[in-house]
């Protein structure tokens, strides 16, 4: 086995890497995830702890008619990427609700690359990011449809919340598509947290630290919907959120 | 109760309010009305503390009465209350039991009894009304130096509130706001009101909005919350309809800034015949 050269700038997928962290994690072991055909599966990945650096690359192969239901909380690492490619069988189901939550120089990432191989196969992405100080944010998915497989249903949901100004967001939604008969919705905004919705907490009571709290829950909430260990997802958001406030 | 003396407000290097005087006693309710642009929201965001609304001169004092016990007693305090005094002396005021307004910031001014009725209540999609109102509620207590409320003692007074505003609880156990009517809005406005028990209400333009048996529902949920001989009201209005169900002691015009004309209700009466321009010259 010949060693992987570590990726440059000119590499899409780590365009916005912090490289140097990447160096010391080096390289990446791929963690195969096989779903066989007509099981359902899920997993919470969750990285919270405060380290140098991680990264991991997740390949999944969904068989057909079978479902996988991935969750991913990525606040700890001062470099924190999660990859994860999936293959997608005939009427296979694929979900991924993830959240970054970043602070201070804090540079976490979601790079994704969903393939619908064969026709019927249903993807669900929800990544919602909560960024402050100067940390970086970035969300790259590929959606590919490939020739024949009518009847895709994909979409990809990605929010970013700056709660300063130095904060950065990226995000890139991307379809490639090759089938007539598919349904690909992607929605991407990145905003700041809503000045009125916040004085209006705040004039019932609410300390501007809790009312941000509160708002930014419901906000990250969306990624952890229906997840089998939903509340334990939501209490450690909440406990990140409550340090980036 | 609540004294605004010679108050001069700017929003965007505008000035809006060019020295207002107001003086609302304990068990009052004053009317302002006015025709638009007059400065009647400008008032209720300084009131309130809204960023962006700068006073630039003038003074607001309020006096918070003393909390009257709930029906059926206060909680025990919690053992852990250090912080919590701290801000609760802070909310006593000087000798006299006055607090400079507006030095606190707007959490604290509810903490110390204001409420502001918001004329045009904000959606926040994913926060039910029961969860924001529990943890508003033990926000206030807390810097007041009161014990939080349970879950049960917390769902017992929304039930009782929602059912004085004759409003559905399983509408509380939905987003704030989302998806409510105009007239919905309004009336869960006076839940929240119900609910936070303030010592002193700013109305803004809680009647707009509502059909006949809402503005109904909502005047005699004003009563029943707020005319008390400890508690002050100011309702700002553009109409006199709802003056018909919540009678004010005072009528206020205010026009350009300032208040250019009070009297008694019969006042309200006289703007509607003759409006503004005639009575206000």
């Amino acid at each position: 086995m010949t060693a992987v050269a570590l990726p440059t700038r000119k590499d899409e997928a780590f365009r916005y890497a912090d490289l140097e962290a990447l160096a010391g994690v080096w390289p990446v072991a791929r963690e195969d995830i096989l779903v066989p055909s007509g099981q359902s599966t899920s997993l919470s990945l969750i990285e919270t702890d405060p380290v140098a650096a991680v990264a991991r690359h997740l390949v999944i192969e969904v068989e057909a008619g079978a479902s996988f239901d991935l969750r991913i909380l990525n606040t700890g690492a001062a470099f924190g990427r999660i990859a994860v490619d999936a293959r997608l069988g005939e009427g296979a189901t694929f979900t991924l609700g993830a959240a970054q939550l970043g602070g201070d120089s804090q540079t976490l990432e979601i790079v994704t690359e969903v393939a619908h191989e064969a026709p019927g196969a249903v993807s669900r992405q929800v990544v919602r990011s909560v960024l402050g100080g100067q940390a970086t944010g970035t969300y790259l998915g590929k959606v590919a449809v490939a020739r024949g497989s009518n009847g895709t249903d994909s979409e990809q949901s990605v929010r970013a919340m700056l709660l300063s100004r130095t904060a950065t967001a990226n995000a890139k939604p991307e379809l490639e598509i090759y089938a007539d008969d598919v349904k690909c919705a992607h929605g991407c905004a990145v905003g700041e947290l809503d000045a009125n919705g916040l004085f209006y907490l705040q004039s019932r009571g609410l300390p501007p630290e809790e009312a941000k709290k509160l708002m930014l829950q419901a906000f990250v909430a969306e990624a952890f919907s229906g997840a089998a260990d939903e509340e334990k997802l939501l209490a450690l958001a909440l406990e990140r959120l409550g340090e980036l406030v | 109760m609540l004294k605004i003396t010679n108050l001069h407000a700017t929003v965007a290097n505008k000035p809006i309010l060019k020295g207002l005087s107001l003086s609302i006693n304990a068990g009052e309710i004053h009317a302002i009305m006015g025709p638009n642009g007059a400065g009647k929201s400008t008032l209720a965001y300084v009131l309130g503390g809204r960023p962006g609304y700068e006073v630039t001169e003038g003074s607001v004092t309020f006096t918070p009465n003393p909390r009257h016990p709930r029906e059926g007693g206060d909680p025990s305090p919690a053992p852990d209350q250090t912080q919590g005094q701290e801000l609760g002396s802070r909310l006593r005021g000087n000798d006299e039991g006055g607090v400079d307004l507006l030095a606190l910031a707007p959490h604290l001014r509810a903490a110390a009894g204001l409420f502001l009725g918001f004329q045009y209540p904000v959606e926040i999609p994913g926060v039910s009304f029961v969860q924001f109102l529990r943890e508003a509620a033990n926000s206030q207590r807390k810097a007041r130096g009161e014990g939080p409320l349970s879950g049960g003692e917390f769902l017992k007074l929304a039930r009782e509130k929602a059912g004085l505003l004759r409003m559905d609880m399983d509408m509380l156990k939905r987003p704030v706001n989302v998806g409510f009517s105009g007239g919905e809005k309004k009336r869960a406005e006076m839940v929240q009101m119900g609910i936070l028990d303030p010592s002193f209400a700013v109305l803004d333009e809680t009647d707009s909005g509502l059909d006949i048996d809402a503005l109904r529902i909502v005047g005699e949920g004003i009563n029943a919350i707020m005319r008390r001989p400890d508690k002050g009201v100011l309702l700002i209005t553009h109409y006199q309809r709802l003056l018909d169900y919540v009678r004010p002691d005072f009528v206020h015009v205010l026009a350009g800034g300032r208040i250019v004309k009070t009297g008694g209700p019969e006042l309200a009466l006289e703007l509607e015949e003759q409006g503004y321009e005639a009575v206000a010259a």
